[in-house]
């Protein structure tokens, strides 16, 4: 058997196995689906309520590409997480599986359970709605979320390393992260508005360019070569964050066998 | 699997404890000669516990040298160490000091090499309690670059050894007893082909029926399948009918190794005390199997 076929059957293997794991917790899918739809709905309508259609534009895009967003780095942060919950992380540690192998197979089903998830909430708000969409530049808007992936894939991979160095509070602190950039990166407002200390770390959130991107191709219909302040920042987050992410993953797992961390515990 | 299932089966009718005289041949011969299985020199691995950051030193200047074929056991209290060495050859701890060789690869500079001959069972059967053991057994068979459809047969080749039917293989496994669950952590383990298989107290904790069904299972494997198999384990009796040779280990020591008899014989010619093992496990570790069962877990770390 070739690497190639080894590596590839070892990264399907996570993705088969998260997709057994969605469908196994069905009930929770449901309910955390209610919750996105539910929220994205609430905050859309004020901007129903105000009788503004750009405001309205401007929250849907904030509920509909936060949700994807966040989706995708909760699922790839929470890798480790999820499976010392569950115990099996020394026997995924323990098979011969390099670690962009696993990161690679977390990532595909994060991507497509967070677009599958991304477009029923963007259903239930075409339904709500009377969305204005006439101007829109729908490729802007996917050039932003392929960027966007990418620079949140390598943080969520950065941040999955966290609950393998701190046993319990690494999940804590990866659900403090994501707060921290929903707050930051201008998800239902300007960060114009934002103190000023606050809008100097709203630079390092990708979050923050692909709303702006987005917004700036779907409601106004500007050309991606228009956009060139936003996608560079893009470019680079996603070039080093991914292999950055990856490196310090092999870090911590160092770290973890050397201090016993991954030992399960509870 | 190599041919698990299509070797001579054993005569064995399970039982908890077998005198010298009736524990059965093995068919499998041990190569004492070529490169050992498992060959640890001076190992050493240290905890840094609690808030005063005092070092544990869980695993003190072990050295072993374990033969292709045999099964070795490694008895010892709660905190003695066992499982602490059984996770540094899983290449899950790093070393402190000494070097390990599984097959002649080196478990620090060959990582890779090492895991694709290894597969432990712990004690706790750990699963994603919600998938099916078909579901878990897939991924894990997958993840060390398996065919699933060849897994699946596998599995239920070797499920049906150990008594669970293919019927069950689609339910949740957390629809199944404790002892379900080990036989089909042992079913993973072996899907994999290891040739040094860590049994990390396998049956600890199993009712009486799950546990004869898991060492009898523990004895086929020695006769029919190429596996060196490491066994840690509390029960004398376990130990006892299944291992050839036997190391005590007491706080991070091997305090004494030999096969089952002369500890036997030694501890009766020395000491003057019966000839069993429980007379040999606490002259050596100067520990009851009430302390044993009683003591905490020193492996443990938390935060």
């Amino acid at each position: 058997m070739t690497l190639m076929t080894r590596e590839l059957r070892a990264s399907y293997a996570f993705v088969e196995r998260n997709f057994n794991l969605t469908k196994r917790y069905w009930g929770w899918e449901v309910a955390f689906l209610v919750y996105a739809v539910a929220g994205a709905l609430a905050v859309s309508l004020i901007g129903k309520d105000q009788g503004s259609d750009r405001l309205l534009l401007t929250l849907v895009i904030g509920a509909v590409f936060w949700n994807y967003l966040s989706v995708v780095f909760s699922f790839i942060a929470e890798t480790v997480a999820w499976e010392r919950w569950e115990g099996t992380l020394e026997y995924t540690f323990m098979a011969p599986v390099r670690r962009y192998t696993q990161m690679v197979g977390s990532t595909l089903f994060a991507v497509a359970y967070g677009l599958v998830h991304t477009v029923v909430v963007l259903a239930v708000l075409a339904l709500f709605f009377e969305l204005d969409l006439s101007r829109a530049n729908f490729a802007t808007g996917a050039v932003f979320m392929v960027l966007g992936s990418f620079s949140f894939i390598g943080i969520g991979i950065m941040t999955a390393i966290l609950p393998l160095m701190y046993v319990e509070r690494g999940a804590q602190m990866t659900f403090v992260l994501q707060s921290v950039l929903l707050l930051i990166s201008g998800v239902y407002y300007s960060v114009d508005i934002l103190p000023g200390w606050m809008q100097v770390l709203s630079h390092f959130s990708p979050a923050t360019y692909v709303l702006e991107g987005v917004r700036a191709g779907l409601i106004d219909g500007t050309g991606i070569g228009d956009l060139f302040g936003d996608v560079w920042p893009l470019l680079i987050m996603g070039t080093v964050f991914i292999p950055l992410g990856v490196w310090l993953f092999g870090r911590a797992e160092r770290y973890a066998k050397r201090t016993g961390k991954l030992k399960r515990v509870g | 699997m190599t041919g698990l299932l299509e070797q001579p089966k054993t005569d064995s009718a399970p039982q908890l404890s077998l005198p010298m005289a009736q524990r059965q041949a093995r068919l499998r011969p041990i190569e004492t000669d070529g490169v050992p299985a498992l060959l640890a020199e001076r190992v050493t691995k240290r905890f840094v516990v609690g808030r005063k950051r005092k070092p544990v030193v869980a695993v003190n200047d072990v050295s072993l040298r374990i033969p292709r074929g045999e099964i070795y056991g490694i008895l010892g209290a709660n905190g003695s160490g066992k499982s602490t060495l059984i996770r540094l050859v899983s290449t899950l701890l790093t070393l402190d000091a000494g070097r390990v060789e599984v097959f002649g690869h080196d478990i620090e500079r060959e990582e890779m090499a090492v895991k694709r001959v290894i597969n432990r069972v712990s004690v706790d059967a750990a699963f994603f309690k919600k998938l099916s053991p078909h579901e878990n057994l897939t991924y894990a068979a997958r993840l060390y670059g398996m065919d699933a459809g060849q897994a699946k047969r596998d599995a239920i080749e070797i499920l049906a050894r150990l008594g669970i039917g293919e019927k069950r293989l689609s339910r949740p496994l957390e629809q199944m007893s404790r002892g379900m669950q080990q036989k089909v952590a042992i079913a993973r383990a072996l899907l994999t082909s290891p040739t040094l298989l860590l049994l990390d107290e396998p049956t600890t904790g199993l009712d009486p029926r799950s546990k004869l069904d898991v060492q009898a299972f523990i004895e086929e494997l020695r006769d029919t399948h190429d596996a060196t198999i490491v066994l840690t384990t509390h029960d004398l009796d376990e130990a006892e009918r299944l291992c050839d040779r036997i190391a005590v280990i007491n706080d991070g020591r091997v305090v004494v190794e030999d096969t089952p008899d002369a500890l036997k014989a030694k501890v009766a010619a020395e000491r003057g005390l019966a000839p069993t093992l429980e007379s040999a496990f606490m002259t050596y570790t100067g520990k009851s199997l009430d302390d044993d069962l009683g003591d905490d877990d020193k492996d443990d770390d938390d935060e």
